[in-house]
Formats: C-alpha cells, sequence, structure tokens
C-alpha cells in the first residue's frame, strides 16, 4: 500500500506547521522524519495516524482519501513519544485492548486474545511482565508495551514518534536495532520521527530532513550524508565546514584560491557559499601553494578520529579536518604546526543579492590538488 | 482554510452544548433576572437606596469587615502555610487536615458554635468581657466570622507554590551572603506575592458575602453590626423586590470585579510559574 | 517532595524561632478552628445523651434530614453530569470563548448565598419572571424542593468540573488519542479511559459537592420560606431552634452536620493520601 502525501498545509496560529509538504510512502519501508523542533515531523506524523488534520492537500493510499477516514478505522498503529499506556491497566490488558474493544462480530474469542497477546510480549520480550501495571516498568519496556499494543491490532501502518527520545544513551542503541531487526521480520511499513540524525540514518531506509514545515532533502541515509541537497542538510547532517566563496569572471574562489571554474550560467559577480566535511580536507605538512596555509591549533582525539583545528588565515576562519588518529601519530603532527589544507569535494550554493541561497542551483567542485 | 477543521475526539458538541446550557440556566437566566429587576429601580431609587445609612452602614460592615478579614488572613495563611510546609513536627498532618474545616463545617454550625465561644456569657467571651473586649453582637464577631470561613483559601492556595518552590534559590540566596531574614523578605515573599495576593482576594471574596456564620455573632444591631447580605434578606421578607436586587446587583458587581482580579492574578502567578520552570 | 533537605545543624536562635512559629500556629488554629468544633458536641451533650437522643428522634429533625439528603441526592448528580461534560470540552478542545466558559464556572464561588437564593426567587417568585406563569399552571418551586435543589446546585455548582478540569488539563488527552487509534468508539474510550483516569477526582468532586450541598445555609434559607417539616433542611433546622432558643437541640443537630464535615475530612483526607497522584489538587503540587 504506496500512500502518497501531496501539497499538506497546516497553519498553527500565525505558524507554518507544515508547508508544501509532498511525500510517497513505499510498501513496507521505513521512513524517518529528522528535523529540529518545530520543524514539523510530528504534525505529519498525527495527520498520518488521523489526530490532526492538514488545512489544505490530501492522503491517498491506494487512491483511497485517507483524511476522509476517521482515526480509529485507519488502521494505523501510534507509538506516542511519552507511550500514552492506560495507566489503569496492566501491561496484558494495555496489549489487548484494541482487541477487546472491537464489536462482538469482529472480536477474536477470549482464548485467541490471550493468545495473541502472549505472542506479542514474547516478541517484545516482556512475556514475564504481563500482569504488572505500567507504572512499574522501565523507560525501556513501557517503549515496547507501547509498541505492542500498536501491533496488536495488526496495522497497516505503524507511526513512532521519537520512539527513543524519552530513553538513556545505553538503552537506546539497544533498542534501535532491535526495532530495526523487528522492522525487518515484520515487514510493516514504518515512519518514525526523530531529531537525532544518527539514530535517523542507522535505521531508517529513507530519511526526509524537514525543518520549517518543509521536506528539505528525502533519500536514502547515504545520499542524504553524501549528497546533502540544501544548506540546511549541509549543516544539519554531519560535521561541515562552512567556506564563503566568490564568484569572479567566470572564476569561483575562496580564501584567494582559485577553486574551479564558475559552474553557474551569466557572468555574474556575487559570492556563494561551499560546505567541505572535515574529512574532504586534505592536510599536508610539506609547504606548497596549492592549498590554504594554516597554523595547527589543537588536535582533538576521539578515539579511533583525530579533529584537528586549524587556523585559516586566508579565509579569516578555523576549519575542521579529520584523519585517523593513527596518521597523526606517524605524521608527528603537533598543535602550532604550520599546514597547508586543500578542499577535495565542495558543495556549493550561490547567493543572491540578498544573501539567500539557491538550493537548486547546487554545484559540487572537486578542485584539482597539485595541478 | 480548504478543509473544515476536524475535531479528533468525539463529544464536543454534546459536552459543549449540554455545559453551556446548562450554565445558562443554573446561573446566567437567573443573575439576568436579578439585574433586569435591579432596573426597575429608577434613578432617584437608587439614590434613596444607596444613601439610606442603614445600607451605608452594612455595605461598609460587609465591605470593610471583609477587607480587615481578608489581611488578617493574608498573615495568618502566610505563617501557617509556611509552618505546615517547612517545618516537622507531631501533630503537622492533622494540623494541615483541620485547614479545610471551615470549608468543611456548614456555616450556620460555625455560626452557632462561635457565638457559644465569643458571646458574654461563653467559653471565651466570659473572659474577655472584663478585659473590655466584646466581641460576640458587635463588629468583632463580624470580623471573627469572616476570619474563620476565609482562613482556608490563603493556606490552600499558597500551599502548592510554596511546596515547588526551588529550595535552591534560597540556597543560592544565603551562599551570596544573605540573612534568613533578607532571604525571606527578598526571595520569598516576592516569589510567592501573586499567588498571596490570590488568596487574599478568594478570602476576601468570601468574606463580603458571607451570611451563615455571620448572622449569629453579629447580633445584627442596625447601623452597628448588620452585614449587606442580611439587608437583602430583609428587605424580601418585606417584599421590596426592586430594593432586594439592587442590593443584590451591588453585590453581583463586587464579586464579577473580584473574579477577573483573580483570573488576572493567576495569569501572573502563571507566568511566574513558567519563567521559574 | 516537600522533605527537608539534609539537615543542618540550627542555631539556637533559628530553633527558638522555629518553636515559637509551630507554638503559634498550634495555638492559633486550635482557638480559631478546633474550639468551634469542640464547642458544637460539648454544647449538643451539654444536657446528657439522652436528651441528645431526644432531639434527634423528634420528627422535625427526622424529617429535616431526610430533606437534606433528598436534596444532595438530586443536586450532586445534576453537577457530577455538568462538571463531566464541562471538563470534557474545557479540556480536551480548543474554541472561542474558553477562559469565558471557565470564569462563569467559578462565578458561583464568588457569589454571595444570600444572592444565589434571591436570583431565583426573582426568577420563579409569585412577583418573578416565570412567577404568574407558575402559579397558574399550579407549580411552585419557591418556598418549596424545587427551588431548594435549584439553589443548592447553583452553590455546588463549580466543585466537581473544578476538580475535573485542572486534573484533566495536567493529564492531556494522549490517553484517549491513542484508545482512538486503537479503534475505541466515543463511549467506549470515555467508560474505559478516560472514567477510570478520572474516577478518584469525580469521587473528590463529589466529596466536596456533597458537603457544601448538606450544609449549604444561606441560599437555601432564601428560598425555602422556613416551613417546618416541609421546607426546612438541616442547616435551617439549626436556625430554627436557635432562634427558639432552644440552645442545645440547634447544636444537636449541628454535631450532625459537624460530624459529616469531620467524615468528609477524614474521606478527603484519605482519598489525598492514597490517590494522591490521580488528583488534581496533588497532580499539580509537588510533582
Amino acid at each position: 500500500m504506496t500512500l502518497e502525501l501531496s501539497h499538506l498545509h497546516r497553519r498553527y496560529a500565525g505558524f507554518a506547521a507544515l508547508d508544501d509538504v509532498s511525500l510517497c510512502i513505499e510498501p513496507g519501508e521505513f521512513l524517518a522524519l529528522l528535523g529540529p523542533s518545530g520543524s514539523g515531523k510530528t504534525t505529519l506524523l498525527r495527520i498520518l495516524a488521523g489526530l490532526d488534520y492538514p488545512d489544505s492537500g490530501s492522503v491517498r493510499q491506494n487512491d483511497r482519501d485517507l483524511l476522509a477516514v476517521d482515526a480509529r478505522e485507519r488502521k494505523v498503529g501510534l507509538v506516542f513519544q511519552h507511550y500514552a499506556l492506560f495507566r489503569h491497566l496492566t501491561v496484558s490488558e494495555n496489549v489487548a485492548f484494541g482487541l477487546r474493544i472491537r464489536p462482538r462480530k469482529s472480536r477474536p474469542g477470549r482464548a485467541e486474545i490471550n493468545e495473541r497477546v502472549e505472542r506479542l510480549l514474547k516478541r517484545v520480550q516482556l512475556d514475564d511482565l504481563g500482569k504488572r501495571y505500567t507504572s512499574q516498568l522501565s523507560g525501556g519496556q513501557r517503549q515496547r508495551v507501547a509498541l505492542a499494543r500498536a501491533l496488536a491490532v495488526e496495522p497497516d501502518l505503524l507511526l513512532l514518534d521519537e520512539p527513543f527520545g524519552a530513553l538513556d544513551a545505553q538503552v537506546r542503541v539497544a533498542l534501535r536495532r532491535w526495532l530495526r531487526n523487528l522492522h525487518e521480520e515484520l515487514g510493516l511499513t514504518s515512519v518514525f520521527v526523530t531529531h537525532d540524525q544518527e539514530e535517523a540514518l542507522e535505521l531508517a531506509d529513507r530519511v526526509a530532513v524537514m525543518n520549517r514545515g518543509r521536506i528539505e532533502q528525502i533519500g536514502t541515509p547515504e545520499a542524504i550524508y553524501q549528497q546533502p541537497a540544501t544548506p540546511f542538510v549541509c549543516e544539519f547532517i554531519g560535521k561541515n565546514n562552512r567556506i564563503p566563496l566568490q564568484r569572479a569572471n567566470g572564476v569561483l574562489t575562496g580564501g584567494q584560491r582559485q577553486l574551479g571554474a564558475d559552474p553557474w550560467p551569466g557572468n555574474a559577480v556575487g559570492s556563494a557559499i561551499g560546505y567541505v566535511r572535515p574529512e574532504h580536507l586534505l592536510v599536508s605538512s610539506t609547504p606548497s601553494t596549492d592549498g590554504w596555509a594554516a597554523q595547527l591549533r589543537h588536535i582533538y582525539l576521539a578515539g579511533g578520529v583525530a579533529h584537528l583545528e586549524l587556523d585559516v588565515p586566508a579565509l579569516g576562519q578555523v576549519l575542521e579536518a579529520d584523519m585517523s588518529s593513527d596518521e597523526v601519530a606517524q605524521r608527528g603532527l603537533q598543535p602550532g604546526q604550520s599546514l597547508v589544507v586543500q578542499p577535495r569535494l565542495i558543495t556549493a550554493f550561490p547567493l543572491d543579492a540578498r544573501g539567500a541561497a539557491d538550493a537548486a542551483a547546487r554545484h559540487v567542485l572537486q578542485p584539482q590538488a597539485a595541478s | 482554510m480548504g478543509h473544515k477543521r476536524r475535531r479528533v475526539l468525539p463529544g464536543f458538541g454534546i459536552s459543549l452544548g449540554y455545559a453551556l446550557t446548562y450554565l445558562g440556566l443554573i446561573v446566567l437566566l437567573p443573575l439576568a433576572a436579578l439585574v433586569w429587576k435591579a432596573s426597575a429601580l429608577d434613578f432617584s431609587g437608587w439614590l434613596q437606596l444607596l444613601s439610606a445609612p442603614r445600607t451605608l452602614a452594612a455595605l461598609k460592615l460587609s465591605f470593610g469587615g471583609a477587607l480587615i478579614a481578608a489581611l488578617f488572613n493574608a498573615v495568618a495563611g502566610l505563617l501557617v502555610t509556611w509552618v505546615l510546609v517547612r517545618y516537622r513536627f507531631p501533630g503537622r498532618r492533622l494540623f494541615d487536615a483541620l485547614v479545610d474545616l471551615p470549608f468543611a463545617l456548614p456555616t450556620a454550625v460555625a455560626g452557632i458554635a462561635l457565638t457559644a465561644i465569643y458571646a458574654p456569657n461563653g467559653w471565651l467571651g466570659q473572659y474577655l468581657l472584663p478585659l473590655g473586649i466584646k466581641i460576640a453582637y458587635a463588629p468583632a464577631g463580624v470580623l471573627v466570622a469572616m476570619i474563620f470561613v476565609g482562613f482556608p483559601y490563603v493556606v490552600r492556595t499558597l500551599q502548592p507554590v510554596l511546596e515547588t518552590l526551588d529550595r535552591d534559590v534560597e540556597e543560592a540566596a544565603e551562599s551570596l551572603g544573605a540573612t534568613r531574614l533578607q532571604t525571606f523578605v527578598r526571595v520569598i515573599v516576592p516569589a510567592l506575592l501573586p499567588t498571596l495576593l490570590t488568596g487574599f482576594a478568594l478570602a476576601l471574596a468570601r468574606a463580603v458575602g458571607e451570611y451563615g456564620s455571620v448572622i449569629f455573632i453579629a447580633g445584627n444591631i442596625p447601623l452597628r453590626s448588620e452585614i449587606a447580605p442580611l439587608l437583602i434578606v430583609q428587605k424580601l421578607e418585606q417584599f421590596d423586590y426592586a430594593g432586594a436586587a439592587a442590593l443584590g446587583t451591588v453585590m453581583l458587581g463586587f464579586s464579577l470585579v473580584l473574579l477577573v482580579a483573580i483570573a488576572l492574578l493567576q495569569r501572573w502567578s502563571g507566568r511566574w510559574a513558567e519563567r521559574a520552570a | 517532595m516537600s522533605g527537608l533537605h539534609a539537615t543542618r545543624p540550627l542555631s539556637w536562635r533559628h530553633r527558638l524561632l522555629r518553636g515559637t512559629l509551630i507554638a503559634l500556629v498550634m495555638v492559633f488554629m486550635a482557638v480559631l478552628v478546633l474550639l468551634p468544633l469542640a464547642a458544637v458536641f460539648i454544647e449538643a451533650l451539654s444536657k446528657g445523651v439522652a436528651a441528645f437522643m431526644d432531639v434527634l428522634a423528634q420528627p422535625e429533625t427526622v424529617s429535616s434530614i431526610k430533606l437534606t439528603l433528598l436534596v444532595a441526592v438530586l443536586a450532586v448528580p445534576l453537577n457530577l453530569v455538568f462538571g463531566v461534560a464541562a471538563a470534557w470540552a474545557m479540556t480536551r478542545f480548543e474554541f472561542r470563548g474558553k477562559a469565558l466558559l471557565g470564569a462563569f464556572i467559578d462565578l458561583p464561588f464568588s457569589v454571595s448565598p444570600v444572592v444565589a437564593g434571591l436570583v431565583y426567587v426573582l426568577l420563579f417568585g409569585a412577583q418573578g419572571w416565570f412567577g404568574p406563569w407558575l402559579s397558574d399552571h399550579g407549580v411552585t418551586i419557591i418556598f418549596a424542593v424545587p427551588g431548594l435543589v435549584l439553589a443548592t446546585v447553583f452553590i455546588t455548582l463549580p466543585f466537581v468540573a473544578r476538580e475535573l478540569i485542572s486534573l484533566m488539563q495536567a493529564q492531556g488527552s494522549e490517553e484517549e488519542e491513542a484508545a482512538r487509534t486503537l479503534g475505541a468508539s466515543g463511549w467506549q474510550m470515555f467508560f474505559r479511559v478516560t472514567l477510570p483516569n478520572i474516577r478518584w477526582a469525580l469521587l473528590y468532586g463529589v466529596l466536596l459537592c456533597n458537603a457544601r450541598a448538606m450544609g449549604e445555609f444561606g441560599a437555601v434559607s432564601v428560598v425555602s420560606g422556613h416551613i417546618r417539616g416541609l421546607t426546612t433542611t438541616m442547616p435551617l433546622e439549626v436556625e430554627m431552634r436557635y432562634n427558639e432558643y432552644d440552645y442545645m437541640g440547634a447544636f444537636a443537630v449541628a454535631s450532625l452536620l459537624g460530624l459529616l464535615a469531620l467524615l468528609t475530612l477524614v474521606v478527603k483526607a484519605l482519598l489525598e493520601w492514597r490517590y494522591g497522584d490521580e488528583l488534581a489538587a496533588r497532580a499539580t503540587r509537588g510533582h
């Protein structure tokens, strides 16, 4: 069942939670909605669940208008951020809720309900805790009860709102892998909301990066990381050095160094913005005119990777470059040392007269080393 | 907006419709009748009513007495709340529960009990009279009854706020060299002020309209210890409906003013809480 | 929790201040609150248990007890249903004029009981808006039971609604939304999720509402007409005996109301202690 969301708009008093959002959700995929708070991702999730409605736009499921279907008939399983477990019911009763309230005709028998609840509790590894009340459970356990409760009604679509948001770091990582495995076993179309990029990139088949009610980019985790489509994605996903560039006479320069031909049409004089990931900065100790002269200010060792803080006078800013800790040791790099830095891959956007970046005109530059 | 906004949870129409209808029939329609009846009185009628010495004396006693009682309760209530929240002592829970007694005890019962205590031959009255202190059957009796009924409001309004008032702030003040008194005056009182005023306003509203507990102890001497609500009852008994309605409207107007003041105070203290969070 | 922080040694001055304040509060509350309560019971038994029991057995007393129960049984459920409906509308939906509705719900708390009685006399009394029409159709409201019930409903209207509004506001609507996504119908959601979550708060509100309904004096006094055996509730019976100089009798009836007040306080304290988390008073307190 393909879900087609088109041109969704949703405004709350003076603020656009969704601003023309269109999106296709493929059957069986695991999609992450990633963005900072207020980016509209939870609104989008609630619209899918039938707990909110867009001002305009449509949600269709195989030519069926999903917006005309009430929340209770959508066959959508929703796991709330704070779980929203029924506090007066035990774990088993929580999971059985969706089955017990069915009209007699479609309600499974008592024995079958019990059997299904047990199977689900086993699946979420809570088979010993069925008789407990939810207040007696840990955060990770509650999360799994909420998941079992949502799965009990055999939904067509599983929605998770910040599924790991309220958990501590260790539980979070373990539960993340477990959820990924569960998704693969069930093959259920799932959408989850998160503000944690690591979570989204590790878990999802596809990631939709959202900002201010719009989808900035949608694609596989690799594509989002390797080919960020907009300045926002460049800055939001992973680390990036932001470098001001100048366009003049058909040449693109940065820090008084020519980086290549001006890729944009028109012989405009203007400026642009370039993003270089720390691992795409080539650092050499031999003096050369092929890069920016830099001074090594500090080395932050973070396990296998070392982050180098480089002061580049030509740019008037500090750049960060990554290399392996082994290489740092081999080359005997020391703070205070003079180095040369060369960008190997720049994602660039032209700026208009008001300083706004044009995401559509994105261009990837690969300045030639050692001409 | 293209789509009609749909309510996600059911029952909006029925619950709001029922609540509005009920409120309209029970509260708003009768209050409208009051104002309508009062408007039957022309200007000279109002003037005559409001300039009558007995009316003036009764209004002065009801409003003035309630003001004094509420002020007393604000101070005493702050003290009681402080002790109940900050100190641990035997019987604390009992005293805490007893704060609600004036809420729970029917006013007529409170009225005759207070009279039994403060009457000239009463439990305490017999010792106070030789000292020249007359409480029952005098304006002081009205005050005692008003203090009694208004007492819980200040404590119960302050208590949750004082309980959640962050100890760290006090400790920070002390670590900066403030004495305990300075900490109390400069840190605690400002933080509690909006809530204290809310409690004061609630106690005031209750005391102004109080009837049951006051009429037994007041002695109801015209021009001296007669409260405004009693005057309304007397006008009704004399079939002076317009006069009763007019006095009732004056009291209702005061209630509304206080209600608005309390709502504003709560918004103010809410902002405080938000800022603190 | 409001527990004391790690106790540091107290200076003698601090300890003296503390002791003085505690003693002051104990004396103040003993005089203001405990003494009147004690007076009720001691005066009631001043002529012995037999005389006390005698008063309780008198037909006027019995009929006033029955009438008080009747009024409460009619008034409390009305305000219970209203409270649930108002709280549902106020806490689960956004609409224009919500703050105003909230203010109107609170209004009866700040209106003088005498005014509350007066408005019904002006509405349904012989001189009132509907008076002539009612008397043509043989319906009496004022100086009869319906008037007593109406005045009581007015006075006790906010209790349940207020308690539920602050609790349901604090609880939020996520559990109900979860029930909806799991396929629950409106009533299933209400009876299986909402009601179990608010049951103790509901009982708490009903408890306070009932105490006030049984003890209301001012409003009821205005609409009652004080007809012995017909329109005198217990508080009115207290007043009439007192005005007839039957002090002991007045205190005997008053002591029953005093017991009701004590019972209310005990149940209230029990509810706060046992189900504190599920009451509005505590949901906002210390959490």
